[in-house]
């Protein structure tokens, strides 16, 4: 019994080690003078970062990369706000058959979805911008959006916003003094992982953004140049970091809404 | 019952159809200003949907429903005289008690200090004084039935609707309500209606309750009559326990009836004891409670106009009741069917409970039966 404990746990640290490697490596190479990526570790330095923060052009996709991940996540959750209301509670004919197409990309291949996409923009002669790869990633977004916003829709008593109803509010004021508040972490939820997924989409971005530099669609471009490849490692700790700091504020606003409504904090998505 | 009260919810030939499904069928009823008025009926019989069309949350396919003598078509529920309880609650988890009793004030005009005033004393009219700063969602059930209560009746509204609004208590706590939703409408003097599927409930708490079966009106009367002379077998059989034996008609005068019932001999109906049958029931029928008969120890006499002979079946024990089967002399004597009866005795000091096989003697007066045909 207990040789068999050892065993496992060897297994899952073996497990982390091969996750969480590649990812400690990063800030080492990051904050290391030597411009080879090899050990042993050179000398101190913040070099990199101050490149990569006089880089023009990845200051320029770092912006674009922002403001796609905030239309995104602002343009998904919205719709998907709607969808999941209309889903949990309203019937109508054709219900599962859309809400079915609507989730359908979380499964498609993404290659095949930025190619058709692609295919149609330039048929239909749209001019491939941030705005081409904003609606892209709407698309790929919005499965996720629903999937989270429709648990969060379907757990709320219908009788609330009734009640509300009854108690003399309109439909909609109902709705934004009920519903909403109950429903936020689940917005919230739906935002951040919108925006990460957007963040560091490559594919869609490659395909839709024309001669526009995003995030991902930079760096892939930089690791031609070994020269580059050390303010790569900076900017990917500076990615890290920020994703730790989102991930753990939505977390926090998650179980503080649960702990509102009387839940148990721990509970749920994330 | 005071009939002389003005109608308060008027509903004239009612009907709801969702798609192919015909939900209420031609509801017509009158409840007066500052009744306790129950519907009343098993789950699907449309009680629900009825009250629902009156707060206004569904709309009427045909007929028309008035509030205070005023056409409700065109008002919404929000602009209607009434507020509801809802069957779950409905309170508001991320507001305080007294945020969510508050709720319906939001539109009022008058004052900060006067509304939590009016919050205050709405609180302690239910019985949850200084429970205001409480966060809602820890609250008991008991507790978020009242604050329901209090959130509803702050707007003072003309008709409060409760949609089974016991249901999810348990049973000490069911019965702690009833008396307090009794007191408090006598109290505030608003004409409440309670939809439930719990005879005993509507029994307890209502001056006249509407049995609804499949989207109709099957009786409308108070709980006395209803329990003591139900207009068909339906509602008799839904209401409370009934014994029901065969019953042969053997003359008929004036609109009463002479009836041989296997068991009990010959019986003379007044017109005031004759309900309707189902037309499925197989002839007519004789009903009664099971209070309404008098199991006899050995020797005992009785006032009771008849006496028959039986023999006890079964015995339950309930410790404030018994209830007995028995088979009655000369019950199978018209077709060899065994068809026990129910009878229940109250156990009170001096009186035994008997022993199963006994012979026993039970008197009865036919005053008590009901005839089906």
């Amino acid at each position: 019994m207990k040789g068999q404990g050892r065993g496992l746990q060897a297994y899952a640290l073996l497990y982390l080690l091969f996750l969480y490697a590649p990812i400690i490596l990063l800030p080492l190479f990051a904050f290391n003078s030597g411009t080879i990526i090899a050990f042993p570790l050179q000398g101190f330095t913040t070099d990199w970062f101050s490149q990569m923060w006089a880089n023009a052009t990845l200051r320029t996709a770092l912006a674009n990369s922002l403001l796609i991940a905030v239309s995104a996540a602002v343009l998904a959750t919205c719709l998907g706000i709607f969808a999941a209301r209309a889903s949990t509670r309203f019937e109508f004919p054709g219900k599962g058959g859309m809400m079915g197409f609507i989730l359908l990309p979380m499964v498609l291949p993404e290659i095949i979805v930025a190619m058709s996409l692609l295919v149609v923009l330039l048929g239909a002669g749209v001019q491939l911008s941030i705005l081409t790869v904003i609606l892209g990633h709407v698309l790929i977004c919005m499965p996720y959006a629903i999937a989270i916003l429709s648990t969060a829709f379907s757990s709320l008593d219908k009788s609330l916003e009734e009640a509300a109803y009854d108690l003399g509010e309109t439909r909609w004021s109902a709705f934004r003094l009920v519903t909403l508040p109950l429903v936020m972490p689940g917005i919230i939820s739906s935002l951040l992982i919108s925006f990460t997924i957007s963040l560091d989409e490559f594919i869609i971005a490659f395909f839709l953004a024309g001669n526009q530099p995003t995030l991902p669609t930079y760096i892939f471009s930089q690791l031609r140049f070994p020269k580059q490849i050390p303010m790569i490692m900076a900017l990917g700790t500076v990615l890290v970091a920020l994703s730790i700091v989102l991930l753990a504020l939505g977390e926090y606003f998650r179980r503080r809404g649960n702990a509102r409504m009387g839940g148990n904090p721990t509970r749920g998505f994330l | 019952m005071t009939d002389d009260r003005k109608p308060m919810i008027e509903c004239r030939g009612v009907h709801k159809h969702y798609g192919d499904y015909h939900a209420l069928r031609g509801i017509d009823l009158t409840i007066r200003a500052g009744e306790f008025f129950s519907l009343l009926g098993p789950s699907g019989c449309g009680k629900t949907t009825l009250l629902r069309t009156i707060a206004g949350f569904e709309d009427i396919s045909e007929g028309a429903i008035l509030i205070d003598e005023k056409r409700m078509d065109e008002v919404p529920a929000n602009k209607r005289p009434t507020n509801m309880v809802f069957q779950s609650y409905a309170i508001f988890p991320h507001l305080t008690v007294a945020q969510n009793v508050a709720f319906g004030l939001r539109r009022d005009p008058r004052g900060k200090a006067e509304k939590s005033a009016l919050v205050d004393e709405t609180l302690a009219l239910v019985g949850l004084r200084g429970f205001g700063n409480r966060a809602a969602h820890a609250l008991s059930g008991g507790q978020r039935q009242r604050v329901a209560l209090a959130r509803a009746l702050i707007l003072k509204p003309k008709v409060l609707l409760l949609d089974e609004p016991l249901s999810a208590l348990d049973r000490k706590m069911r019965e702690q309500m009833q008396v307090e939703l009794i007191k408090l409408q006598r109290q505030v003097g608003i004409t409440f209606v309670l939809v439930t599927h719990d005879q005993e409930e509507a029994l307890v708490m209502s001056d006249r309750i509407a049995v609804m079966f499949e989207g109709e009106i099957a009786q409308l009367d108070g709980p006395e009559a209803l329990y003591a002379r139900p207009a068909n077998r339906r509602v008799a059989d839904f209401i409370g326990v009934m014994n029901f034996l065969p019953a042969r008609i053997v003359a008929e005068q004036g609109g009463g009836a002479t009836v041989e019932v296997p068991g009990l001999g010959m019986v003379d109906l007044p017109a005031r004891q004759i309900s309707r049958a189902n037309p499925d029931d197989g002839g007519p029928t004789i009903g009664f409670r099971p209070e309404t008969m008098t199991l006899l120890g050995a020797g005992a006499t009785h006032s009771q106009p008849r006496e028959t002979n039986a023999t006890i079946d079964e015995v339950v024990y309930y410790g404030d009741m018994t209830y007995y089967d028995l088979r009655l002399d000369g019950a199978a004597a018209m077709d060899g069917k065994a068809r026990p009866v129910r009878i229940s005795m109250r156990n009170v000091f001096g009186r035994d409970v008997q022993e199963v096989g006994t012979r026993t003697r039970l008197a009865w007066s036919p005053g008590s039966l009901v005839l089906f045909r």
